[in-house]
């Protein structure tokens, strides 16, 4: 059961990615990212982090692409042209080949080490996901949460200082 | 049954998709979506190494990758609008004021 899932939705998240690269027009190619973004959150459930499948959804699927449809559309961009020139293809589809075998090798050659952690199956369910995600970003992680929180400030001032005519 | 490497596995897929889309398509927006996909990629090896070793710092990472994702899709896009405002393109190919 557990096997169907996975295959069906990696399936779909790899087609949809796949679509995402050739897509002649951006809005398409941005709903097929919200479908890989769902599918990744489908993943993050079955790995037991419901916390992270609802930031997923809440943050990926729904803000980011929300800016980034409302850019699209700002912008009225029409179909793109296809490409000329080939060799870019070719050499695109060879380094992302050559990338895919040099990451399956390392996968393949080695195993994860230090296994056998305290956060288990028994325990998250037992506490719940989210309050062990709580209690590590607010004691062990709270200096990077808080420069976290001073990125995303910069980000705002930044994008603000951007897109203004005038400063 | 699933096991850990059959998560990698399907990551690697997704980013050297990601990396394909990068590498080949012109227009900065999808570029800007297909690096969004190798990021996610990653956060799912993240999620899945997590799982496997039993530890949650990997699951804090994956929140601190969606700040920076967040910061950069708001900078990224501000400065996607001022090009389009200049040049009435966003094709990466009249991204050459830097070209001597």
């Amino acid at each position: 059961m557990e096997a169907i899932l996975f295959y069906l939705t990696a399936t779909v998240a790899i087609l949809s990615a796949f679509f995402v690269t050739q897509c002649r027009n951006p809005v398409n190619s941005a709903l097929n990212l919200i479908t890989t973004f769902l599918c990744l959150a489908v993943f993050y459930i079955m790995l037991e982090a419901p916390f992270m499948a609802a930031i997923q959804i809440m943050v990926y699927a729904g803000a980011i692409m929300v800016l980034i449809v409302f850019v699209i559309m700002l912008l009225n961009l029409g179909l793109a042209v296809r490409t000329r020139y080939r060799h870019g293809l070719a050499g695109g589809g060879v380094l992302a080949a050559l990338t895919l075998f040099v990451v399956n090798y390392f996968i393949r050659a080695g195993e994860a080490t230090a296994t056998g952690g305290s956060v288990t199956s028994e325990v998250i369910s037992s506490y719940g996901h989210t309050e062990l995600i709580g209690r590590a970003m607010f004691v062990d992680f709270l200096l990077p949460f808080e420069i976290a929180s001073i990125l995303l400030l910069v980000a705002i001032v930044g994008a603000v200082i951007l897109s203004k005519r005038e400063v | 049954m699933i096991t850990v490497n059959h998560y990698l596995l399907l990551s690697a897929i997704l980013f050297a998709i990601g990396t394909f889309g990068v590498l080949t398509r012109k227009n900065a927006i999808v570029i800007f979506m297909c690096i969004e996909v190798m990021l996610n990629s990653v956060n799912l090896t993240f999620i899945a190494l997590s799982r496997h070793v039993g530890n949650m710092d990997g699951q804090i990472f994956v929140f601190f990758v969606m700040t920076v994702a967040a910061a950069e899709a708001a900078v990224g896009l501000a400065l996607m609008i001022a090009f389009f405002r200049n040049k009435e393109s966003i094709d990466t190919d009249d991204f050459n004021m830097l070209k001597w």
